[in-house]
Parts: C-alpha cells; sequence; structure tokens
C-alpha cells in the first residue's frame, strides 16, 4: 500500500470535523477524523464517512450550465468555465448598473469557511451577505448577544469537564459533532451528569440519567421556573453574581410568579423534578452547562428560552468556568496573532442592508444576517430592490419554509445562480450553475478555530476531480478578475495561505504532520475578571438597552399556550445522524441507511385515529399536504408529531430520491412570516398538522 | 475464532451507523451488501431509563469456518497465521453454497461483480498495522479491535492497581 495522508477539513454537514484522508494514485481511498485533533482521534460520523460516495456518484452537476428553458424546467446548456463566468459578469455587471451594487444577495450554506464569499460581495459593492442562520442559530447567537454584547461563537461549551449538562430541544448524539459527542461521553463516564428535556426520547435521551418530557412548546415556562428556584431558595452565590450581572432584582422580581407548581402546570413536568433538577444544577456549579439550545428550538419565544438558558449558566457561575460555559479563547489570548481576515482586502459595505439588520434591526449581531427578510426585500422591492441571489451551498428551498412562497418571490429576480456540491432544489431552480468540486477533490482557505486550544486547521485537495468542477476559492478569484475586484484576484491557494498566515508567525510547512498547528501548549481558561462583556456597563446585562430601546422586553411574560386542537399536531423536526438536511438525499451509501424520513407519532394516539405502525398516512396542514410513513412510538408527547428534516421528493436528476417521505418544509405555508423579531430565529416549530388514514 | 476480540462499548455507541458506512466506503462496495451491521432495537424502557440498545455483527471468522468447507472453489480460506476467513475474488464464482451454510448469512453478495464479498477485518489494514476501518473511524470510539490476551492485561493492570490505590497505601494511580 503506498499511501499518503492528506488532511483537510469535513464538509459533508456544517459541523466541520478536521479529517485525515488516506490518498493512493490522487484517489482518496479512506477518509476518518483526524488523528491528532483534540476530541477526535480519528472519529468521523456517517455523513462524514459519505464523502467519497459523494465524489465517486455521476449523480452531480458535472460542468457549469446555464438555463435554456423556464426556471426549474430542467432544460440546460453545457458551459465551459471561460463561458460559464463570462456570463455570470455580464449579468451581475448589467444588474450592477441598473439597480446598483446593493440589489446583489449572496446565501452561504456553510457558517465559516466563506470569509472570501463575504470579500467578494464587498469588492462587489453589496451589503447583503447572509448565511442560513435565521432558519438555525439566530435566536441562540442573538440572545447571547443581548445578555454578553457579543454572539454565541465566543464561548465554547466544556462538556469534557462538565458535571452537569443539561440538552434542552438538543439531540446531540443525533446531529453529531464529533468533539462535542466525544468529550459528553468521557464526562459521562467521568461521573458527569446529563438531564435531556424534549418532546421526544431521542437518541440522546438514551444515555441520559434523567429525561424530562415536555408539553412541545413550553420551554420558557420551564426555564423560567428554575430561574425561579434558584434565586428563591439562594441556590447561588449572591455576591460574586452580584460582580457580574446587572438587574438580579428585576429578575427575581419578574420570575417569583413562575413558581414550579405553574411550570408543572404548563410543561408536564413535575413541580419536584424542577426543583430537584435546579438543586442538583447548583450542586455542580460551576461545572454546569445549560445549553442554548439548536437545531429544534424553534418556537415564538425562543429567544427567550435561550436567553433564559444563558441566564442559568450565568447564575450558577457557568459563564467562563471550566466545565462550564467557557470563552473560547483566541491566537491573541495564546499570545500569538490571528489569521488575517481576507474581508480586510475589501473595503466594508457602509450602506444599508436589505434585510435590515444593522439600522432596521439594531439589537442583532451583524454576522449572518437575515435570509427570510432579504427575501421579503425580493418580494416587496422594500427598501430598496434586490434583483440578483447567488445561493453558495445554500439551498433555502430545502431548508426555509414555504418553499412554494420563496419560488414565487424569486419571480422578481433578473438573475439566480447556484453553487451547488451536488443537486439541490435551488440548483435546479436556478438560471446559471456553477458546481462546486467537493471538498474532497479542493483545497480550502485556512480555518482558525477559536476555543479552549486554539488552532488554525488545513484543507488540503486528495483527489484529482472527477468532473470539470472549481473550487470555491478559485472561482472567486475568476468572478474577481472578471468584475475587477484586484485584491481578491488570486492565482493560487499558495498564496490565499500566504495572506492569512502573514502576521501568524507560522508557516505552511507547519501543517504537514497534523493537518493543524496549536497555539497553546494547554488549555486556556480565561480568569473570570480577564472576560470582557462588550455591554455598555461590562456586566452580563438582564436588562438589555438595545432590546428595550427597539421596544422590545428584556423579561418577556409567558403566554400560556392552552389546550392544543382535537386532532392538531404540532409539527417537530430534527436531525438525524446519517443525513445532512437534504444536502445527503441522494448519496447513495447514506440513502441506504435511511431512504425516507418518517413520522414520529405517540402510539396511544394512533390507536385512536385506528393507525398502525408503518402505515403511509395523510399529513396535512392547511393546503398543504404529504403521505409519509408513520414510527409509533409512546417514548413523543401527545400533541407532537416528529419528522427529521430535509428530506421530499427530490429532482429528477437525483434517481435515489423518489418517494422518500415528506419534505417538513412544504407543510410550512406562511412560514417565512412566523418570525421572532426579538431573536431574528424563524419559527419553525410553530405550525400544526392533521393525520388522517388513506382510504 | 480468530486471534483478535471485537466488542462494542454499548455505553458509548449513538447507534449513528458510522461503522456500517465506514466499512462500506473503505471497501467501495455498492449499495445492498453490508459486512459489518450495526443491530439496534426501537427506544427500550429500561431500568436506568430509556435505552437504545445496540450489538455490532460482522461475522464470528469460526475456528471451523462452514463456509470454507463447503467452498466449491477454494475460494473461502481462513488465515493460518491469524484465523481471518476472507475471500479470494479470483476464485469465487458467486455459487453461495457459503451463504447457506453460514448459520448467521454473515457472507454478502457485491451485486455489481456477482462474487462474495464479507468481513475480512480489513486485512490489509492490519497488515499495515492498523485496525479495521469501522473501529478506527467509529464516531464515538465504542468499537474496539485487537488481541485479546493483550486487552486482558491491561483490564487487569489497571484493575488490580485501582484497587492499591483506593486501599490508601500511599500509591498514586500513574505508579
Amino acid at each position: 500500500m503506498i499511501k499518503k495522508i492528506v488532511y483537510n477539513i469535513c464538509r459533508m454537514c456544517p459541523a466541520q470535523c478536521p479529517v485525515q484522508v488516506e490518498v493512493e494514485n490522487e484517489e482518496s481511498r479512506f477518509v476518518m477524523g483526524n488523528l491528532y485533533a483534540s476530541g477526535i482521534n480519528g472519529a468521523l460520523c456517517p455523513r462524514g464517512a459519505g464523502a467519497i460516495s459523494m465524489i465517486r456518484d455521476d449523480e452531480r452537476p458535472q460542468f457549469p450550465m446555464i438555463r435554456k428553458g423556464n426556471r426549474g424546467e430542467g432544460k440546460w446548456t453545457k458551459a465551459s468555465w471561460k463561458e460559464a463566468l463570462d456570463y455570470f459578469a455580464e449579468k451581475i455587471e448589467s444588474v450592477r448598473s441598473k439597480h446598483g451594487a446593493k440589489s446583489i444577495l449572496w446565501s452561504d450554506g456553510d457558517r465559516s469557511l466563506n470569509e472570501l464569499h463575504k470579500a467578494f460581495m464587498s469588492g462587489l459593492g453589496s451589503p447583503n451577505y447572509c448565511n442560513e442562520n435565521s432558519a438555525g442559530l439566530s435566536n441562540v447567537s442573538n440572545a447571547s448577544f443581548s445578555l454578553f454584547g457579543f454572539d454565541s461563537n465566543h464561548f465554547v461549551y466544556d462538556f469534557l469537564n462538565s458535571k452537569h449538562v443539561v440538552l434542552q430541544a438538543r439531540n446531540m448524539f443525533g446531529a453529531i459533532e464529533i468533539k462535542d459527542v466525544n468529550d459528553l461521553l468521557d464526562g459521562l463516564e467521568e461521573g458527569g451528569h446529563l438531564t435531556v428535556i424534549d418532546v421526544r426520547s431521542n437518541i440522546t435521551a438514551g444515555k441520559a440519567d434523567k429525561f424530562l418530557m415536555i408539553k412541545p412548546g413550553t420551554d420558557y415556562a420551564l426555564n423560567l421556573a428554575v430561574i425561579h428556584v434558584i434565586l428563591e431558595e439562594k441556590l447561588y452565590n449572591s455576591a460574586k453574581a452580584a460582580v457580574f450581572i446587572n438587574d438580579l432584582e428585576k429578575l427575581q422580581n419578574f420570575v417569583r410568579p413562575y413558581t414550579p407548581a405553574f411550570a408543572e402546570a404548563e410543561t408536564g413536568i413535575k413541580a419536584d423534578d424542577i426543583i430537584a433538577l435546579a438543586k442538583t444544577l447548583a450542586k455542580a456549579a460551576p461545572a454546569v452547562i445549560w445549553y442554548p439550545g439548536q437545531m429544534a428550538a424553534k418556537y415564538k419565544d425562543s429567544f427567550y428560552v435561550c436567553r433564559t438558558a444563558f441566564i442559568i449558566n450565568a447564575l450558577l457561575g457557568s459563564i467562563g468556568a471550566k466545565g462550564g460555559v467557557a470563552i473560547a479563547a483566541t491566537p491573541e489570548d495564546a499570545g500569538g496573532k490571528g489569521l488575517k481576515k481576507l474581508t480586510n482586502l475589501v473595503l466594508k459595505i457602509k450602506e444599508n442592508r436589505a434585510d435590515g439588520l444593522g439600522w432596521m434591526y439594531p439589537h442583532f449581531e451583524d454576522k449572518g444576517g437575515l435570509l427570510h427578510l432579504a427575501f421579503k426585500a425580493i418580494q416587496t422591492q422594500n427598501p430598496y430592490p434586490i434583483k440578483a441571489y447567488i445561493a453558495c451551498g445554500s439551498d433555502p428551498l430545502s431548508s426555509y419554509p414555504d418553499p412554494e412562497a420563496i419560488k414565487k418571490t424569486f419571480e422578481n429576480l433578473d438573475f439566480l445562480v447556484s453553487m451547488p456540491y451536488c443537486w439541490s432544489d435551488i440548483a435546479w431552480h436556478s438560471d446559471l450553475i456553477l458546481p462546486l468540486s467537493p471538498y474532497l477533490e479542493s483545497d480550502d482557505i485556512l480555518k482558525q478555530v477559536n476555543g479552549l486550544h486554539p488552532c488554525f486547521f488545513i484543507a488540503r485537495k486528495c483527489s484529482k476531480s472527477k468532473f470539470d468542477t472549481l473550487p470555491s476559492w478559485q472561482i472567486i478569484s475568476e468572478m474577481a478578475k472578471r468584475l475587477n475586484i484586484v485584491p481578491l484576484m488570486f492565482n493560487s491557494i499558495e498564496k490565499i495561505w500566504a495572506y492569512q498566515l502573514q502576521e501568524t508567525g507560522v508557516k505552511i510547512e507547519d501543517f504537514d504532520k497534523t493537518g493543524f498547528v496549536g497555539l497553546s501548549k494547554k488549555l486556556i481558561y480565561l480568569k473570570k475578571e480577564n472576560i470582557k462583556f462588550n455591554t455598555p456597563s461590562g456586566k452580563i446585562e438582564i436588562i438589555s438597552e438595545k432590546m428595550e430601546k427597539q421596544n422590545i422586553p428584556s423579561l418577556l411574560n409567558y403566554a400560556p399556550k392552552g389546550k392544543q386542537s382535537e386532532g392538531q399536531f404540532r409539527l417537530t423536526i430534527g436531525r438525524c445522524s446519517v443525513h445532512t438536511p437534504a444536502f445527503t438525499r441522494n448519496n447513495d451509501l447514506l440513502h441506504e441507511q435511511m431512504p425516507e424520513n418518517k413520522l414520529w407519532l405517540n402510539s396511544t394516539v394512533a390507536e385512536k385515529l385506528n393507525i398502525s405502525n408503518d402505515e403511509i398516512v395523510l399529513i396535512k396542514n392547511k393546503d398543504r399536504s404529504g403521505k409519509i410513513k408513520v414510527f409509533l412510538t409512546e417514548f413523543i408527547h401527545p400533541e407532537a408529531v416528529f419528522m427529521v428534516h430535509g428530506f421530499g421528493s427530490g429532482i429528477p436528476p437525483e434517481s435515489r430520491t423518489k418517494e422518500i417521505g415528506v419534505a417538513d418544509n412544504i407543510l410550512m405555508p406562511g412560514g417565512l412570516d412566523i418570525w421572532d423579531v426579538s431573536g431574528g430565529g424563524l419559527a419553525l416549530q410553530e405550525h400544526f398538522v392533521s393525520i388522517s388514514k388513506i382510504t | 475464532m480468530s486471534n483478535y476480540i471485537f466488542r462494542l462499548d454499548t455505553r458509548r455507541c449513538i447507534n449513528c451507523k458510522a461503522c456500517e458506512v465506514h466499512c462500506k466506503s473503505s471497501k467501495f462496495l455498492p449499495p445492498g451488501a453490508k459486512l459489518g451491521v450495526l443491530i439496534t432495537v426501537r427506544p427500550t424502557q429500561v431500568v436506568k431509563g430509556r435505552r437504545i440498545v445496540a450489538a455490532f455483527a460482522p461475522c464470528f471468522h469460526c475456528a471451523k469456518p462452514w463456509c470454507v468447507s463447503v467452498c466449491p472453489t477454494g475460494a473461502m480460506i481462513r488465515r493460518e497465521k491469524d484465523g481471518i476467513v476472507y475471500v479470494n475474488k479470483e476464485l469465487c464464482v458467486g455459487c453461495k453454497s457459503c451463504i447457506v451454510v453460514c448459520p448467521w448469512h454473515f457472507p454478502q453478495v457485491d451485486e455489481t461483480s456477482g462474487k462474495i464479498v464479507k468481513c475480512d477485518y480489513c486485512m490489509d489494514r492490519i497488515d499495515a498495522g492498523l485496525k479495521p476501518a469501522c473501529v478506527t473511524a467509529c464516531s464515538v470510539h465504542a468499537l474496539s479491535f485487537g488481541k485479546p490476551n493483550e486487552d486482558a492485561a491491561k483490564v487487569r493492570d489497571s484493575f488490580g492497581k485501582s484497587t492499591m490505590v483506593n486501599k490508601d497505601w500511599g500509591i498514586k494511580p500513574n505508579d
């Protein structure tokens, strides 16, 4: 075996775990987790294992394509890269001269490794760069921003050293980010305690010391009651808390009515269990983590669920603590220098954003944008028209609610470009497809990961390209050449790496041995005195001036959820280990693992409806419906149904995606308008469906 | 049985199926054939709470394998040095006798070539000093693979030492 090891960063899901690849004759033979990265030690999840089958698959766009017929009709002309990029530049130039640069929108599917894309948009002159956070992490991010003055990326959850972890609406062992999962399992082996709160007993609940099934939509009531118990029973160090937290008294007065008994009536979780949870947490403090939610916490008041989760951590002293919600150390904290930002190559655009972020909504952090509001701008041409849209590794037709409404919105676009790795709904619907090389076939920019052990990671090409696709850095360079964005005209990835590394003292050879460069010898826990909160008072602020100015309450009264109408179920969604929503639905190895999504339905409820396991039922919300197999279980709350996100019928070139269950987002009519103005997140779990037998 | 021991730590396993996908990916297997299989049952109520129970089933690599005895072409081979049972693809004619006689039906058919494929503990990896693909990249290090006696020695050693540490004889865990 003459094989060499090449280091890369997995892009099969947004977690971006570091990998190493056994390469023979410029072909990837085996991909595994990076052996040297802490918490990884060779491990890689099944989605990551599907990377090789993705590059071997013919069923992905193999060359640039220009649309011939109507949008979505599937008629294409094959183009060379020169033709495709010339066409791109010509169309973008025409939109820019007619409507101004700001009428161009970009969305990324990934949350990092996208600096060049941001720089490109600035170089073009548009402020309208978005990721898909408003269907994902916006509420968490902005909850952090409102309390601490910085977003949740500044935190790192120290699962390894935690004595008690609470996962609320977070199926961590189902979604799988390798380091977090292994750190938590290691922590549990060392005697750590795990509490899982969810509407269903998911895979993570299967590892929990305590599982609390909660009535869907009532998490906020639970969190308020936990704060009530902590404050009333003085389960926290009040002297220390007063040093770091402002307005504690207001918080105490506010939570007074939210007793455990009140929460029991709302959530269905016994008051005694709530008190016990608060007490066991207090005992383990400050090495505790109340995870502030992710994928599944998508209710109208989820921003406040996230805020109260952070507040519980703050009260218990976990913010910045070992085993708690630690602060992610930067290269500077390690005495070094960070990677030079590629966005510094171009001027920052001062123009108002189309989604209102920063001026209409000054209380949000301004990194990921609010893509659903950018769509609104396309539709209403307000505050100004958006006429061109570039979706890069992003597929809002799968990840955002109500794809039919989005497609209608797109009718106002003069130009819709997709840059996909594999087929996607938006690629099929676009005017121009610029196919990206999958990560195994491409180099990428260096990645800085802040954390207890700040590092730089490298992503090197492993396989030669099977088709006529290009890596994103090269596409950007080519676009820059045609649109005269001089600083981004890179001729090689080495030049980009050299730019990024120029202030760090790190050389590119330093990555050869392990695929990354660690910047500190030991773990860095910032001392509490050295943590700087970016709030006006420099403390954690329970009452946020920015929010209050916008007439958004810092402390929101809980609105009781009441009884759900008979025959209606709350549609809840989530992740699974073997698929990245929509992205892997046609991957042959992952499709084999899970060809369709099934609908979790409470077995007692099903008995009343005379529905049996594996029966195909009709699921319906207003005028939208689909057919899906049911999975009957007693381990889901009777008021909820659950399905894995990102399935549905796929598009014609994907042969493996026929009859594969239902896409949750088609069951969310009007869903683009159901969002939370306090946190920016779409409330994807405020939709109710009926289930009936197919006769 | 082979000279190796294969174990699944069910306390760590999160039923993610990475083992199956790594196996198939590393051997470029088409859909259908699965060499190692992670078998799980639906969520179950047990004394300590709700658990999802799993077991990993590759191939037992029997000491006297039925599949080897029955193979008419000598394609199914038991490697003398360590007991690994594997297929010589050149010789396999795809008659499937091995599947019929295997009480657990471990051998699989590669439908693109019509020949038998089965778990060979990733022999080439083992010979290169590595571990099988499923073990190497298991999401949570729940799968382990090794020589039983070496494994036992480690466990005995650490157990023995831990009892002495607990007796407060001034012995530290790393002594």
